[in-house]
């Protein structure tokens, strides 16, 4: 009995392997012969296994909408999704998290109809754009302010200049202790934690601290997971480290904010909160969020029903991740922006 | 005589001794794993039965608030009927339980029937020499190479195809009597690409446990197979293949598990995304009849899988995401002890089946 049960299973298997390698190579044979190319476009539309989803009314939406880039925007992205997919019930959503410049990558070679960014294009991607022939549209969604933190148990740093995060943070900086940074602060060694370079977040940093994208001292502790950043700075008394707002906000009692100084004099430091980040007082960490439309996307309904949906609704979404809702003006402009291309097309 | 006796007694004591150490170092050493390991259970366990108690801000409302629909707990019931989610205690696992179940069962199909193919070729038909010698050498080599270089040969050889479909690639449609399907060229980011990147990355290891579960058929049993009169091919299938079976299986299931972890080459291929949807909309097994065209769609839908969705918690700012993805951490625990525990099952099934 065990002999047979077991020569059948191996030649049952033997055989499944067999008839699939077979059945797919004949059909690709037979489908390159009885069915020509052009039956590729019809074949979408006429769809034999579910017939009464073509009488279904023409508003039923279906489709992929593709979104990737950062992973500082993807909150947003996200609830935008699951908030569209429980209207849309058809329409796949995907988000990835492939960093704003990996996601661009995909945008700019047409893979993906959405990027989300944590900075504006940049002068290399929009001439990769051209070359590919690829029209986007930038809208801001929301607004970040790139926190500054210590450990709660650091009761001298209470504010910080540019000029004194830069001298921290420049790229061959040797500052190694606090009393470096000022006289009145302990002699005790700084210990740096930050993103890594693949972050958005480490470009606008740099850029708005060092004057350069990407310039930046290259002894400190990176990491592409914020919330290695927060256990860093919570774990070390004597450590400093910067990371998006919404890590703060959701770490409060684990890390101590340190209010920033456009310029050199530390008395007029500001803190981040909601107010002085949507008011722009607090600079020059504030930043906006963006997302990038592939115009062609834009042609198709279930994305441009998408990023209406982002625009119209994305708004009480931003709140929920901890981001900062778009002033009125920015959230009028990009409504009007979106308005444009809508009808353009 | 009696001088010699007495000079060993004390050293016979010493040796004793020595012998008791080595064999506390031992114990100590196989205890060290087993601690480390259920402490990292236990804690594991712990946070995801558990939500922290909720932070009472100044001035913060919404989030904190519990409502209905929130699970009381993150391994719930609920956990495993819903998709991700931005509000934590609403997060679910569906999708990449789903994605994960597709991914193992297409790697299943792909590598078994070429890994134990090539075994049988290298052990049973392939002649002793220089080619043999570099194939076997490149074999082990391959069952070393860190997986995300495999993501990397992944993402050019199925996701993008070497970019010969050009921009927007194309769609073959096959006719299969009883539908259609539409393969996309080039894969993207597909299970079938998930898939066939997993399979390179475990072929090696399926082909050297295959390899050994032939070497260890004893040759006597082929010769005395010959000696009746067999050829070959029936030798192999009658003598070799049935012996070696709990060996390859062992091997085999072992590898899935491995396939089963993997989150590197995934996240190569650009599997890394929020997804709330099932491959082909096969959210239950009921689904697979209402639905059967699903089950050829599936593999060419986006996908996500278990480790990757438990990356994707642990990084969320949320501390609530820290015990979801505990909970996602116990789900694929389990599953990986049951594959295991079915590779031991079977090998004992297949042992007490042999025939000599």
């Amino acid at each position: 009995m065990t002999t047979f049960s077991r020569r059948t299973l191996l030649t049952s298997s033997l055989l499944l392997a067999l008839a699939t390698g077979c059945s797919v190579e004949d059909s690709k044979s037979s489908g390159s012969g009885a069915t020509p190319p052009p039956k590729t476009n019809g074949s979408k539309t006429d769809d034999p296994a579910s017939p009464p989803k073509v009488v279904a009314p023409a508003e039923k939406l279906a489709g992929e909408v593709l979104a990737d880039g950062s992973s500082t925007v993807f909150p947003i992205t996200q609830a935008v999704a699951e908030e569209f997919m429980k209207v849309h019930k058809d329409v796949k959503v995907s988000v990835g998290i492939a960093g704003t410049g990996g996601g661009f990558k995909r945008f700019v070679a047409g893979e993906t109809d959405i990027n989300d960014s944590s900075r504006a294009i940049s002068a290399k991607e929009i001439e990769a754009c051209k070359k590919n022939g690829i029209e986007y549209l930038e809208l801001k969604v929301a607004i970040d302010g790139l926190s500054v933190v210590v450990n709660p148990k650091n009761d001298w740093c209470k504010a910080l200049t540019v000029a004194q995060l830069k001298k921290l943070w420049n790229t061959g900086s040797k500052l190694k202790k606090w009393n470096e940074l000022d006289p009145a602060w302990p002699d005790a060694e700084i210990r740096l934690y930050g993103p890594g370079s693949d972050s958005g977040t480490f470009d606008y940093f740099t850029e708005a601290i060092n004057g350069k994208a990407k310039e930046c001292r290259s002894d400190y502790t990176p990491s592409e997971d914020d919330n290695v950043l927060v256990q860093g700075v919570n774990g070390d008394k004597n450590s400093l480290g910067y990371f998006g707002y919404a890590y703060y906000a959701d770490n409060q009692d684990k890390v101590k904010l340190v209010a920033i100084a456009d310029g050199d004099d530390a008395s007029q430091a500001v803190l981040p909160t909601d107010e002085t980040i949507l008011s722009g007082t607090y600079k020059p960490l504030s930043r906006p969020l963006f997302i990038h439309i592939n115009l062609k996307s834009l042609a198709k309904p279930q994305v441009a029903e998408f990023v209406k949906y982002y625009i119209a609704q994305g708004q009480d979404y931003v709140k929920d991740v901890h981001y900062i809702q778009l002033p009125e003006n920015d959230l009028k402009e990009s409504q009007q922006r979106l308005t444009e291309a809508l009808s353009a097309k | 005589m009696s001088a010699p006796a007495k000079l060993q007694e004390p050293e016979l004591a010493r040796r004793h001794r020595i012998g008791k150490v080595f064999e506390w170092l031992c114990c100590g050493s196989t205890w060290f794993g087993l601690v480390v390991l259920a402490v990292l259970l236990v804690s594991v366990l712990w946070q995801a039965l558990t939500w922290p108690a909720p932070k009472v801000k100044p001035g913060a409302s919404g989030p904190t608030v519990a409502k209905a629909e929130d699970s009381a707990i993150p391994l719930s019931k609920q956990f495993f009927t819903n998709y991700d989610s931005r509000h934590p205690r609403r997060a679910g696992i569906l999708a990449p339980i789903w994605g994960s179940l597709w991914l193992i069962g297409l790697v299943a199909l792909l590598s078994v029937p070429i890994g134990v193919g090539s075994a049988i070729y290298l052990e049973e038909y392939a002649n002793e020499g220089h080619f043999k010698r570099l194939i076997q050498i490149n074999l082990s080599n391959l069952a070393g190479v860190p997986s995300v270089v495999y993501g990397i040969l992944g993402l050019t050889a199925f996701v993008r195809m070497f970019g010969l479909f050009g921009k927007g690639g194309k769609t073959l449609v096959l006719n299969l009597g009883f539908t259609t399907l539409d393969v996309p060229l080039p894969f993207e980011r597909s299970l079938i690409a998930g898939a066939l990147t997993l399979a390179l990355l475990v072929l090696p290891t399926v082909i050297v446990a295959a390899q050994e579960a032939l070497r260890a058929v004893p040759s006597s049993i082929r010769i005395a197979s010959y000696a009746l009169g067999a050829t070959q091919w029936q030798t192999i299938r009658h003598q070799v293949l049935p012996a070696a079976m709990p060996g390859i299986m062992t091997g085999v299931i072992l590898a899935l598990s491995r396939a089963m972890g993997e989150a590197a080459p995934l996240m190569m291929i650009g599997a890394l995304t929020f997804i709330a949807y099932c491959p082909g909309e096969i959210t239950n097994v009921g689904d697979i009849f209402r639905n059967p065209h699903g089950l050829v769609d599936a593999p060419f839908d986006k996908f996500t899988a278990l480790p990757l969705q438990v990356y994707n918690w642990i990084n969320r700012p949320q501390a609530d995401y820290q015990h979801v993805a505990a909970a996602g951490i116990v789900v694929l625990l389990t599953i990986l002890l049951l594959m295991n525990t079915a590779a031991i099952v079977i090998r004992h099934k297949f042992q007490k089946s042999t025939r000599w």
